[in-house]
C-alpha cells in the first residue's frame, strides 16, 4: 500500500487549502528554477530514467516523446498542449487534478515546456468541466501574480505562458490530432499521421500533446529523483498512478496507488469490495471503456499495469476500473459502450462511421437474444473490418470491448439466443 | 455522428452583451496573430450561456467577429454536442449521463423520472418552457455516478429520491451542487469523517465555500 508521504497528489480530494501559499508550504514550486538551470537534456534524461509512461491511455514513454521535439526555431515556435479532454467512460482522475491540485499541472507545464523548447502551453479542458476550468484559471492567475509564469517564469530566465482553452463535448477531441484541430477552431476530426505533431502540430508548428497526469507528476519526480519514482511498480511499469473505481463497488472513488497493484487489493482496500462480495464479481473493465473486459476468473490474479493487462488481452488504458457484479446484464453494458462510440464517431472514416452503427444495432438485438447464432460471427467480422482501418484509434476502441465480450462470454450470449428461439418454436 | 440542424424558428438578431463582448475580445488574444479562429468554441459557448442556445444570427455574428465563413462556424456548432441548436429549458436543462458506469449505478431510473416528470422526448422544453432533459455521454465523474449536469454544475451520487427532490428544487432556485450523498468529493464514502483526515477550512474545495464565492453569481 502506498504510504501517505509517497503520494504525489496530497490534496487529491480537495480537503486542504488550495491557495498558492498553502500549496507552496506543501512543497510545490520548490526549486523549479534549479531544474530549469540544469538544462533540458537533464530533465528529459530524468524523466526517461523514471520510466514514466503516458497516463492518457497509450502508455508511451513520456521522456522519449519530449525528445522527438526539434530544436527551437524562431519562425516556428514549439507548443506544449495539455490534453485535459478527459472523456473515456470510467475515467475521472484528471478532474481531481484540475480542481484540487492544479499547481502540480502548472509547474509541470513550465518544466515540460522548457524541456521541449516551448514558450506557450495550451490546456484543453473538456467543455463539461466548467468548475474545474475555473479552479485551474484561478491557480494560473495566482502563479502569474507570484511570478511563476510570465516573462521570467519562476526566476528561471525562461518566458512561459499558459492559456486555458476548452472544448464542447466531443469525445474524439481526446485524440491528439483531433484536439489540435479543435484548438485551431475546427471540427475535431483526427489528422493522418505522419506528419506527427512533433513535426507539424498546432498551427503547423512542432507540438507535444501530453495527458494531465503525465505532466502533473513531473515536478515531484524531479524533486524526489527518478530512482524514487521508479521503485514503485514492476520494471517497465513504474511509478504511482491514479485509479478510478466505478460501477458495482461499495465505495467508488479515485485513489493514488502504486503501479502493478493487484486488482483485487485495489477493489477491496479502497472500493470497499464488490457489491455482494468478491464471489459476486462478473467482470471488470480495467482501463476505461476502450479496453476489453476481464472475466472474474482472471481478476483474482490481475495486476494493474500496462504489461500484465496487455499479456491478458486487455489494457491499463487510463486506469479506470469499471466493476460489474453478477446482477449486470453484460451484453447490455457493452451495448451501451457501442452506443457511446456510435454517438462519438466523428464520421470522417467510413468503416468507423458505418461500422459503429452496425455494431450498436447488432448488440442491441443480442441483449434480448432476438438474433441468429450467425449474428455473433457477423458482428465479430464487422469489428475486424473496423479495427485498424481508420485514421485514429476510435474504430479500434469501438471494436475491442465487443471482441472482449465474446472472448469470455460467448456461451452466455449463445444461450440467450437459443432460449429465445426455443419458446417460439414450442409456441407454433 | 448525429444529424444536428439549426432550429426552424430563428430570432432576428444577436449581439453579445457589453461584458461578454469585452470578454470575447480578450479570448482572441490568447491565440497567435491571425489565429483568432481558435476562439470559436469559447465564443459560441459564451453566446449559448447568454441566450440559452445557439441561433443562426449568433453563428453569423461570431463568424464576422472571427473573420470566418459562417459555414465554418456552423459546422463547429453542429459538430460539438454541448451546443444546443434549439431552445432548451429556461430554468434548467438536465443532462443525464447514461454511459455504462452511470448505467450500472442506476441512470436508467433517472431517465425514467425525466420522461415522466419533464417530457417523453429529449430536448423538448416543458413545464411552461422551464425544464428540458437530455441523455448525454460520459461526463467524466464516474466515481460519483450516477451524475447529472445542470448548467455549469454537477449533481453527483444521485438516487431516485434525491433526483426527484433535485427536480423540485430546480424549479424553485439553485440546489447545492456536488455529491447528494454528502461525500466531500471523490473520496471513498465515509473516509471524510474518519479521524485520519484533517480538513483545512480555508480555501478547500468544499461546496459550502464555493457557494459563498462570487463564481456562482456569474453563472446565475
Amino acid at each position: 500500500m502506498l504510504k501517505e508521504k509517497d503520494k504525489i497528489f496530497s490534496n487529491l480530494y480537495g480537503f486542504k487549502d488550495r491557495s498558492i501559499s498553502s500549496v507552496m508550504s506543501r512543497g510545490q514550486w520548490d526549486g523549479t528554477a534549479k531544474f530549469i538551470k540544469n538544462g533540458s537534456s537533464w530533465i528529459i534524461e530524468e524523466i526517461k530514467n523514471s520510466g514514466l509512461r503516458g497516463r492518457g491511455g497509450a502508455g508511451f514513454p513520456t521522456g522519449l516523446k519530449w525528445s522527438f521535439m526539434p530544436k527551437p526555431n524562431p519562425t516556428k515556435p514549439s507548443y506544449l498542449v495539455i490534453n485535459a479532454d478527459e472523456s473515456e467512460p470510467g475515467t475521472c482522475k484528471d478532474r481531481e487534478i484540475l480542481r484540487h491540485e492544479p499547481h502540480t499541472l502548472i509547474e509541470g507545464c513550465l518544466i515540460a515546456g522548457f524541456a521541449m523548447g516551448a514558450h506557450v502551453a495550451y490546456i484543453y479542458v473538456r467543455g463539461e468541466y466548467v468548475r474545474e476550468r475555473e479552479a485551474l484559471q484561478i491557480a494560473i492567475d495566482e502563479a502569474y501574480s507570484k511570478g511563476f509564469l510570465g516573462k521570467n517564469a519562476a526566476k528561471s530566465g525562461w518566458k512561459f505562458d499558459i492559456f486555458v482553452h476548452h472544448g464542447a463535448g466531443a469525445y474524439i477531441c481526446g485524440e491528439e490530432t483531433a484536439l489540435i484541430e479543435s484548438l485551431e477552431g475546427k471540427k475535431g476530426m483526427p489528422r493522418m499521421k505522419p506528419p506527427f505533431p512533433a513535426m507539424a502540430g498546432l498551427y503547423g508548428c512542432p507540438t507535444t500533446v501530453n495527458n494531465v497526469e503525465s505532466i502533473a507528476v513531473v515536478p515531484t519526480i524531479l524533486r524526489r529523483g527518478a530512482s524514487w519514482f521508479s521503485k514503485f511498480g514492476r520494471s517497465n511499469n513504474t511509478g504511482t498512478k491514479l485509479f478510478c473505481l466505478s460501477g458495482h463497488v461499495e465505495k467508488p472513488c479515485v485513489v493514488e496507488e502504486e503501479m502493478s497493484i493487484p486488482l483485487k487489493e485495489l477493489i477491496e482496500k479502497y472500493g470497499g469490495g464488490v457489491i455482494g462480495g468478491w464471489d459476486n464479481l462478473k467482470a471488470v473493465i480495467p482501463g476505461g471503456s476502450s479496453v476489453p473486459l476481464l472475466p472474474a476468473k482472471l481478476c483474482n490474479d490481475a495486476i494493474m499495469d500496462f504489461d500484465w493487462l496487455r499479456e491478458n488481452q486487455s489494457g491499463l488504458g487510463t486506469g479506470a476500473v469499471i466493476v460489474m457484479n453478477s446482477s449486470t446484464d453484460i451484453v447490455k453494458a457493452i451495448w451501451r459502450l457501442s452506443k457511446f462510440y456510435n454517438h462519438e464517431s466523428c464520421g470522417q472514416c467510413t468503416p468507423c462511421r458505418e461500422g459503429t452503427g452496425w455494431m450498436m444495432r447488432v448488440m442491441k438485438r443480442l441483449i434480448s437474444g432476438d438474433a441468429k447464432l450467425e449474428d455473433i460471427d457477423n458482428l465479430l467480422e464487422i469489428t475486424k473490418q473496423v479495427e485498424g482501418h481508420t485514421i485514429c484509434a476510435l474504430g479500434d476502441a469501438a471494436a475491442w470491448p465487443i471482441q472482449g465480450l465474446f472472448r469470455h462470454f460467448r456461451s452466455e450470449v449463445e444461450d440467450r439466443i437459443k432460449n429465445k428461439v426455443s419458446p417460439k418454436i414450442a409456441a407454433e | 455522428m448525429m444529424l444536428r440542424r439549426i432550429d426552424k424558428d430563428q430570432p432576428e438578431t444577436f449581439a453579445f452583451s457589453k461584458s461578454n463582448l469585452s470578454w470575447a475580445k480578450k479570448q482572441i488574444l490568447k491565440y497567435p496573430k491571425d489565429r483568432q479562429q481558435s476562439a470559436v468554441i469559447p465564443l459560441l459557448y459564451r453566446a449559448q450561456e447568454q441566450e440559452g442556445w445557439i441561433s443562426k444570427p449568433a453563428i453569423e455574428f461570431i463568424a464576422k467577429m472571427l473573420k470566418m465563413a459562417p459555414i465554418r462556424v456552423y459546422e463547429v456548432a453542429s459538430f460539438y454536442f454541448m451546443f444546443h441548436l434549439s431552445p432548451v429549458g429556461k430554468k434548467a436543462h438536465i443532462q443525464v449521463c447514461g454511459t455504462t458506469p452511470c448505467m450500472l449505478r442506476g441512470s436508467e431510473k433517472l431517465i425514467e423520472i425525466c420522461k415522466q416528470r419533464i417530457s417523453k422526448h429529449q430536448k423538448e422544453p416543458c413545464s411552461k418552457g422551464k425544464l428540458s432533459w437530455e441523455e448525454v455521454e460520459c461526463i467524466g465523474a464516474c466515481s460519483n455516478s450516477p451524475v447529472v449536469q445542470v448548467g455549469s454544475d454537477y449533481y453527483e451520487d444521485l438516487s431516485e429520491e434525491s433526483f426527484s427532490h433535485l427536480l423540485d428544487e430546480l424549479m424553485e432556485g439553485y440546489p447545492e451542487p456536488g455529491s447528494q450523498k454528502k461525500r466531500f468529493s471523490s473520496e471513498p464514502e465515509g473516509f471524510f469523517n474518519s479521524s485520519k483526515v484533517k480538513i483545512e477550512e480555508n480555501r478547500n474545495a468544499s461546496v459550502k465555500l464555493f457557494l459563498k464565492t462570487s463564481l456562482r453569481e456569474k453563472n446565475k
